[in-house]
Formats: structure tokens, C-alpha cells, sequence
């Protein structure tokens, strides 16, 4: 690769570069050199992702070892931090292909029609990671299917050079019986291929559906396959291999691997109290609580205890609202100057009446993409996320946790639990006085809303229909929430 | 007074501010384990600064420095023969004596981190730490690193072993030969840690040199922080380039922050510095800015594709942004006493702290350790915290390290540290440094508040 810019003027004579020009862009307050007054392509921003080929990360375990649990979760991580990402279940190919699902016979390794089925069916799933990865727009594919045998996965590695993806494997071991029980009764009960029978009956398909795989399972090796990369998830991540980490992302993909665990727990996320700033319909600031608020924080005390949750932590932002509401739980907490609220710069303690006649551009700009759209010398919800990963990080290796945040914050958060995406973050409905308790549940997370009884305003101001610059200001302010 | 030294110390100092959150109350003892010339000094020197950097008070505790005081010349390998009862005895109280000092370092220092830098290869004396550990209820994680490619072992006694005391007056040949027996001693009792005898134990592998890892039962945030970051770390030869934007417009009238463009001077050193990035001849040489113009003016001039990283932003004054010292002198009189105070915890209303820069910056650092030949471009108080990071510059004197503009610092990984070298291109331009002043009272006289302003338009 050459060190010369595009740039380059006199190519004989005395190296001058001529810097280009540079733009701030409107909407992320990003400077790019243009060109003739047009923005020029270049390698600006830092995302994640900072390899050029695409990443194929390929499960290998015997059935109800946790891949899909595995994938599914590290795709919705992967998305949430802005590496496009998407997984392919080689399951899912095969229960479209046959359509009903009669039993483990299907699986014996003798069963020749049953082979030439699922090789077809792992081989159309790779066809939609080419589509994906190399025409998608997508940057990491998850290829989650039980990849047992050497030969599987060397066509793999096959298809992967023959398009210039990197390869990293994720296999799942665990010989715990407790553990696979488990495993099937949380997601394999309830999967179509069992639709139609009883949880005895089920069970023991599904154990002689394991044995079929057994006999030919090929672990990665540490001599044969020293110059793959990969990690080995042991015992449910008591230990870990780790081979040849290649590149950023298979770094952050083992740390994340590394930090996550399946005890169950609950976490609770709620905002501050009702704030004084929020009566006034002003956003950002370090007020305090109202009387609504101190009330509300009173109530969270009674709820957490009423909740009886063992061994719960508490974290606050380092603003004084919540950090308020976190006293009046009498409880030790720990505050996060990552948890703060979205710096909304310029605008910081205006009322959106005030954003319209003071920055009527900068409004119609955050309406028109309010994810990636950064306030005068402030922060973007797409900043958020980047400063709000170690706290996910740390929430994945916590059990029992309360978060008292803030709107935006809020947002994030749930945006990464519930796998929303960054058009739909943004407008999470996350109101005052709300309580969210998410507890994983087999792939997913399930969520409660507990709205604590103590009248606040709300603070959700909706998409307006017109994002135009050129919209009148009633439009803008058409979704204001009331305040006075 | 009592009301308003409490808003002090709140503003000055939140307990948990820290870049690692405060989950560990029992210390934690990182024990390295592995025959000589495996990197396990190397290995403690480098976690512990990143630990110390990211605010985890660690210190290294070295067997082999107790053992120099303890037998004041080294005569040859003969000392370390597992029949030498001896020199086992006097081994063994050295060792003793390190674990008395790292509890003395706990109890009363308030570490929380200690490194105990041994060779520690059998399981008869991982059991005496462990015992140890148990009855002070400290945590044990054991990094082992295991190495049999003779190229890096020689590299390695190379670089660290012919320059030790012990070899002070050999010669080279003599110093390698001698140090090879040495090895040979140790490995007749090693015992690496076991699969199946130490599944209990809390533990990373470490093999040739980070191709491969072993990890065993991470207890907690701490553990796993430093797994991540032993995972980055790589011994490849590479250097990295630290340098500020080029002087700009709000730099020539003495005023903090904001983002202006460069100045003619700072527009003149841009050119100089890709002049003399070229003359490096630096191959894949990665470049690196922040958001600000800045630095994206600076690094426009190189000619090289760059990166944007908004945690290279620099240090955020929050109300005193673009304003002088004179005016935060005028305005803020207060705050500006109590930045000289502590000014490594001192927050700016609305801003932020050098503690809280540190702490942005860690993504940073940690793809820094990943990458090879890198150019950061970047600002004053930001340069302030890598430099630190690499030179391992406590909190007290990062806040005050200098770095000027118009010069290019190149870092270069040597033995167990880096070396520096200052490289000034030779284009003039304003001194953005404030020494602290003498008086730091938050009464005292403007004039002593102003006196270490450096000169401006």
C-alpha cells in the first residue's frame, strides 16, 4: 500500500502537498476536505470495523451448546456499536427446505438424503453471507450452525478465501449435563421442530439427535488447526482458548465473548426523578429533583425493596437528579460519568421553543436524523453508544443491577437489549417515572413496565411530520411535549 | 468555609470517578509464572503501568531484585542448581520477603494491585502464594508465559538479560552461555499450571508470545481488563509518533480550547511535518486525528489517509472554553485556584478533568498497543495523557508534562521501556505551557494566580 496521498501535485519535483479545503458537515459536525466545495471520500471516521475484508465468524458445537444463543447475542452486540452484522442459522435453512420435522433419523450420519439436504442447505445460507458481506453493505456475518466435522468447516474456509473473508470461529464446548438440560428446555421445547409434541417426547428426540452428531464431531485442534483463529468457549466460559487474534474486531469479539454469562438476573432501568428543568421543558443542565421527582425516588426505595433482589447494584450518572434518586434508595451506589446525560452543547438548558428561534437550522437537521445528528459542541446518540460500550460491557458481566440514567442514556441502553436499531433508538419511549425490568429469557429479553404511580411530565417529543429547513416553525414544534 | 471546602473536594474529587469501577474490595495479587527469558518482567513492568495509567494503584514486586540485595555479587549459574540448599534457602526467604512487602503495600499503601514477578514454576511454591493470599484474603490471578522458540528467547536475553547486574562484568558469549545453564536448572522442576490439577485456579496462558491463550475462571472486572489488555499487547518492533495540531489562530491570542483552523506558522509546520514523516520512510504508517480542524489540517498535509477518533478531542473546558487565563483569572477566580490545586482531578464546570481524559483515552491506548507504526495527531493535554501511558508519568506530573507545538515526539519500545526522541521542526510558534504557579490559594492576588502564564497577542 503507498504512503502517497491522492494529493500529490509535482510528482519530479520537491514533495508539496496541497492540504485540501475542509467542511464541516451540518448534521455530525464532522470535518471532511472537500473539493471544489464537494465533500471527498477518504477513511474519516473511526469506526470499529477497521478491516478491509469483511469477517466470517463461524460457530462449531454439538447441538445444545449455546451457538445460536452465542450468535444471536453477539450480533445484536456487534450492530449496537455499529458494525453491520447479521446471522445466518443454517437451522432455519433446513426447516424451510423440510418442511415438517419428523425425528432424529433425519440427523443419522447415515441418512444420505438427509446429508445432501443440509450440505444444500449450508450452502445457501454462504450464497446469502455472499450476498450480504459483499454486495449488503454487511461487515460481519455470523455463520451459526454445528460445524462438527473438518470438512465442513474447510469448505468454509474455502468459499471465505475465495472471497476475501476473514475467519474466525467460535466453538462452543461443554460436557455438563445440568448446563445442556438446561439449554433444552429454554429454547429447544419451543423451537417449530417440536411443535407438535410432549416435553418427554422431545427430550429424548432431541438427546438422540445430539448422539447422531457425536460420533463425527472434530473438535478444532491445537495442532491441526494452529493457524486458524478462533476461540473456544469452555463450560459455559469457566475457560477460554483463544488462537491467533487477527484484528481489531476479533479482539473486541473474544473480550465481549469473555465478559457474558447466562446466569439469570434482572436488570432494572429507570431515569432520575421528575427534574426541575424537566417542568420547564428544558432540556440537559444538572438541576434537581422536583417535590414530583423526590416523591417518585421515595417510591423506586419502596419498589427495590419490595422487589427483595439479591445483591443489587446501583449506578447513577454523576448528575446531581440522579444521583439524588439514587440517595433515597439508602443504598451504596456508583456513579458513572459515562452514564451522563446526551451533551446537547449550544442547546444545553433551552427550551425546544428556544432551539427553534435561536438554531432553526440545527433542529430541522436533528429531526431529519436524529441518531447520527451532533449538537453544536455536543455529542450525537451515535456518541453515546461509543461512550456508553463499557458500561454495557460491565452490565454483561453484573447480575442483579439497577441503572438510574437519563432520557437519551436510557434509550441507548434499551436499544441494545431489545436489538433496536439506530432509526428506531432515538424514539425509544423511555417516560419519567418508569421502571424497566429486563430478564433474559432464552435468546432474548423479556421486558416489564412498572410505572410507579407519581405524575410526571413527559419529556417524548415525537418525529414531526416536516424535517424540511425550510418548514415553519409550528411544524417543528408540533410534537413539543406540554410544560410550562 | 466548611460548606464551601466540601465543594471543593466534591468538585475536585468523586470516589468513583475512577476509570475502573470500584468492584474490587479485596487486592489482587497477579502472580507471573515461567521459566527465564519469557517475558515476565517484561510482561509485569508493562501491566502495571497500564494499570497505574488507568487510576488501579499496582506496583511490581521483582524476586530476582530481592535476591541481588540479599547475595550482593552474582558468581554463575551454579547459584540457581536445584541441589544448591543454600542458595534454595536464601531463594525462598527472598521470597517470603516480597509477599511481606506486598502485603505491607496493601494494608498500609493502599495498593490494589501487586505484581509478583517471579519464576514461580513449581506447584510447591504457587501453593505457599496461594496460602498466603488466602489467610490475607487477597484474589490470585497467575499469568504463565510459555515460550520454546529459541529465536525469541535469544532476542530476549539479548535485550534484558547481557545488561543485568548479574552480567555486569561478563562478556557477551560468556553472559549467554552462563544464562542458558540457568534456564536448564529450572526447567528440571517446572511445573507449568495444569489443566485438570489447577482447573480451580484463576489463570492465563500466555503462549509464544500471544499466538495463543489459556484462560481459566476470570473472577472479575479487574481480571478480565487485564486479560483483554495481555491479549493486545505485541513485542513487534514499531514506532509511534505523538505530535500536536499545528499552532492555531485561537493559540497565537492565548486562549484555550474551541476548534479554529491553523495559524500561517501551524500551516507551515503541517507541510514540515509531512515533509518529515515522508523522510521516515515509515512503512504502513497509520495516522490518526481527532475531530477537531485542527488536527485534520495537520494531518491533511502528510498526504496520507487518516483516521478521525473523537476521544482524541481535546481536554473540554466546558465554561472557560476559548476564553484566556486572564479571563478565568477575571471570571472564575475560584476555579482556576483550585485547578492549580490538583490539577489532574479538577473538572471544569461543564467540562472535563485530566482523570476523565484518561479514561476516554483507554480505547485508545488499548488499539495503540494493537497497531504498529502510528502517527497521533492530536492536543495538548490529550498528548499529555499517552505520554504519560508510554512513559509511565505519575498523575502528579502528567498534568505539567511539556509538550509543545511544532514538535514531534517518537516513541520506540526498547528492553522494558521507550525510548523518546524530541524532534522540533524548526517552525515557530507560541508556548501554550502554564507552569504551576507557586501560590495555589484560592485567595490569593490575580497577579500570583497569572504569574506562569505563558506570553500571547
Amino acid at each position: 500500500r503507498s504512503l502517497i496521498g491522492e494529493n500529490r501535485i509535482n510528482i519530479h519535483g520537491p514533495c508539496t502537498i496541497l492540504p485540501r479545503e475542509l467542511r464541516q458537515n451540518p448534521l455530525r459536525k464532522i470535518w471532511m476536505p472537500c473539493k471544489n466545495g464537494l465533500p471527498e471520500k477518504h477513511i474519516s471516521q473511526r469506526r470499529v470495523c477497521m478491516t478491509n475484508s469483511p469477517t466470517l465468524i463461524v460457530t462449531v458445537g454439538l447441538p445444545a451448546r449455546g451457538k445460536t444463543y452465542i450468535s444471536k447475542k453477539l450480533t445484536r452486540y456487534l450492530n449496537w456499536i455499529g458494525v453491520p452484522t447479521k446471522e445466518f442459522n443454517v437451522g432455519q435453512y433446513r426447516r424451510e427446505c423440510v418442511k415438517i420435522y419428523k425425528s432424529f433419523e433425519f440427523f443419522r450420519p447415515d441418512n444420505e438424503e438427509g446429508l445432501k439436504i443440509r450440505k444444500q442447505c449450508a450452502l445457501a445460507a454462504l450464497n446469502d453471507v455472499r450476498q450480504y458481506l459483499s454486495v449488503g453493505g454487511g461487515q460481519v456475518a455470523v455463520f451459526d450452525a454445528t460445524n462438527t466435522t473438518r470438512e465442513r468447516r474447510s469448505t468454509i474456509l474455502r468459499f471465505a478465501e475465495q472471497n476475501g473473508y476473514k475467519v474466525f470461529f467460535v466453538e462452543s464446548v461443554c460436557e455438563d449435563p445440568d448446563v445442556i438440560a438446561q439449554n433444552i428446555v429454554q429454547v429447544k421445547l419451543g423451537s417449530p421442530d417440536y411443535i407438535d409434541c410432549n416435553t418427554e417426547e422431545a427430550i429424548q428426540d432431541f438427546m438422540k439427535r445430539i448422539k447422531c452428531y457425536e460420533n463425527s464431531y472434530q473438535p478444532l485442534d491445537e495442532v491441526l488447526d494452529k493457524d486458524l483463529s478462533y476461540i473456544k468457549v469452555m463450560d459455559v466460559g469457566q475457560r477460554y482458548l483463544v488462537n491467533l487474534v487477527l484484528d481489531h474486531i476479533q479482539s473486541r469479539i473474544v473480550y465481549y465473548l469473555m465478559n457474558i454469562h447466562i446466569t439469570p438476573r434482572s436488570i432494572y432501568l429507570c431515569r432520575h426523578g421528575e427534574s426541575e428543568l424537566n417542568i420547564r421543558g428544558r432540556i440537559g443542565g444538572d438541576s434537581g429533583l422536583s417535590s414530583g421527582g423526590k416523591e417518585f425516588a421515595l417510591c423506586l426505595g419502596k419498589f427495590i425493596q419490595e422487589q427483595n433482589i439479591k445483591d443489587l447494584k446501583v449506578w447513577t450518572s454523576q448528575m446531581k437528579r440522579t444521583i439524588q434518586t439514587a440517595e433515597a434508595l439508602g443504598m451504596p451506589y456508583e456513579q458513572w460519568k459515562a452514564l451522563n446525560e446526551i451533551d446537547a452543547g449550544v442547546c444545553e438548558e433551552m427550551m425546544y421553543e428556544e432551539i427553534q428561534e435561536h438554531y432553526p437550522l440545527e433542529f430541522a437537521l436533528r429531526d431529519q436524523d436524529k441518531y447520527r445528528y451532533r449538537y453544536p459542541k455536543g455529542e450525537s446518540y451515535e456518541d453515546l453508544v461509543q461512550r456508553l460500550e463499557p458500561v454495557i460491557m460491565e452490565l454483561e458481566r453484573q447480575e442483579n443491577i439497577l441503572v438510574i440514567c437519563h432520557q437519551a442514556v436510557m434509550r441507548c441502553l434499551l436499544a441494545y437489549f431489545l436489538d433496536k436499531s439506530a432509526d428506531e433508538l432515538p424514539y425509544l419511549k423511555c417516560p419519567l417515572h418508569t421502571v424497566l425490568k429486563l430478564t433474559p429469557v432464552a435468546y432474548g429479553c423479556k421486558v416489564e413496565s412498572i410505572y410507579l404511580n407519581v405524575k410526571a411530565v413527559n419529556t417524548h417529543r415525537d418525529k414531526p411530520e416536516n424535517v424540511d429547513i425550510s418548514r415553519l416553525p409550528e411544524e417543528a414544534l408540533l410534537t413539543v411535549p406540554a410544560h410550562h | 468555609m466548611e460548606a464551601r471546602r466540601a465543594q471543593i473536594r466534591k468538585r475536585v474529587r468523586c470516589e468513583s470517578t475512577a476509570s475502573v469501577p470500584q468492584f474490587t474490595n479485596s487486592p489482587t495479587m497477579i502472580v507471573l509464572v515461567g521459566l527465564p527469558a519469557r517475558g515476565k518482567t517484561y510482561i509485569s513492568k508493562k501491566l502495571t503501568r497500564y494499570l497505574n495509567w488507568i487510576g488501579v494503584p499496582t506496583k511490581v514486586f521483582n524476586v530476582g531484585q530481592y535476591r541481588r540485595e540479599a547475595v550482593r555479587s552474582y558468581s554463575n549459574f551454579e547459584f540457581f542448581r536445584p541441589d544448591n540448599e543454600e542458595a534454595m534457602k536464601i531463594r525462598k526467604a527472598c521470597a517470603l520477603s516480597a509477599l511481606k512487602d506486598v502485603s505491607a503495600y496493601f494494608t498500609q499503601d493502599h495498593g490494589q494491585v501487586a505484581v509478583f514477578d517471579a519464576t514461580n514454576t513449581t506447584r510447591e511454591r504457587r501453593e505457599v502464594i496461594l496460602s498466603f493470599a488466602k489467610e490475607y484474603g487477597y484474589k490470585v490471578f497467575f499469568v504463565e508465559s510459555i515460550c520454546d522458540d529459541p529465536e525469541i528467547i535469544a532476542e530476549n536475553i539479548k535485550q534484558v538479560k547481557l545488561s543485568s547486574p548479574d552480567y555486569v562484568n561478563c562478556d557477551k558469549d560468556e553472559a549467554v552461555a552462563d544464562f542458558l545453564k540457568r534456564i536448564e536448572c529450572y526447567k528440571v522442576t517446572y511445573v507449568p499450571l495444569d489443566d485438570d490439577c489447577d482447573r480451580n485456579l484463576s489463570y492465563i496462558k500466555i503462549f509464544n508470545v500471544g499466538s495463543r491463550y489459556l484462560v481459566n475462571r476470570v473472577q472479575d472486572h479487574i481480571q478480565s481488563r487485564i486479560v483483554y489488555y495481555l491479549m493486545n499487547i505485541h513485542v513487534t518492533p514499531r514506532t509511534i509518533y505523538l505530535c500536536r495540531h499545528g499552532e492555531s489562530d485561537l493559540n497565537l491570542l492565548g486562549r484555550i480550547g474551541g476548534d479554529s483552523g491553523l495559524s500561517s506558522r501551524g500551516n507551515k509546520f503541517a507541510a514540515a511535518l509531512g515533509k518529515y514523516i515522508r523522510s521516515q520512510c515509515i512503512p504502513d504508517l497509520k495516522i490518526w486525528t481527532s475531530h477537531m480542524k485542527r488536527t485534520i489540517q495537520t494531518a491533511e498535509a502528510v498526504g496520507v489517509p487518516y483516521e478521525q477518533w473523537k476521544a482524541l478531542n481535546e481536554i473540554d473546558a466546558g465554561v472557560c472554553e476559548e476564553m484566556t487565563y486572564e479571563e478565568i483569572q477575571e471570571h472564575y477566580p475560584e476555579e482556576f485556584a483550585l485547578r492549580d490545586q490538583d490539577k489532574y482531578r479538577y473538572r471544569y464546570p461543564k467540562g472535563e478533568s485530566y482523570e476523565d481524559l484518561v479514561h476516554r483515552l483507554e480505547p485508545v491506548i488499548m488499539e495503540l498497543e494493537r497497531q504498529e507504526n502510528v502517527l497521533v495527531v492530536c492536543h495538548q493535554a490529550v498528548m499529555r495523557c499517552l505520554l504519560a501511558y508510554f512513559l509511565d508519568k505519575s498523575a502528579d506530573e502528567l498534568p505539567y508534562l511539556k509538550c509543545p507545538l511544532h514538535t514531534v515526539l517518537k516513541l520506540t519500545p526498547v528492553a522494558y521501556g521507550c525510548k523518546v526522541e524530541s524532534v522540533f521542526l524548526n517552525v515557530e510558534a507560541v508556548n501554550t505551557h502554564r507552569d504551576r504557579p507557586v501560590n495555589v490559594s484560592v485567595d490569593r492576588d490575580p497577579m500570583d494566580a497569572l504569574l506562569t502564564v505563558p506570553d500571547h497577542s
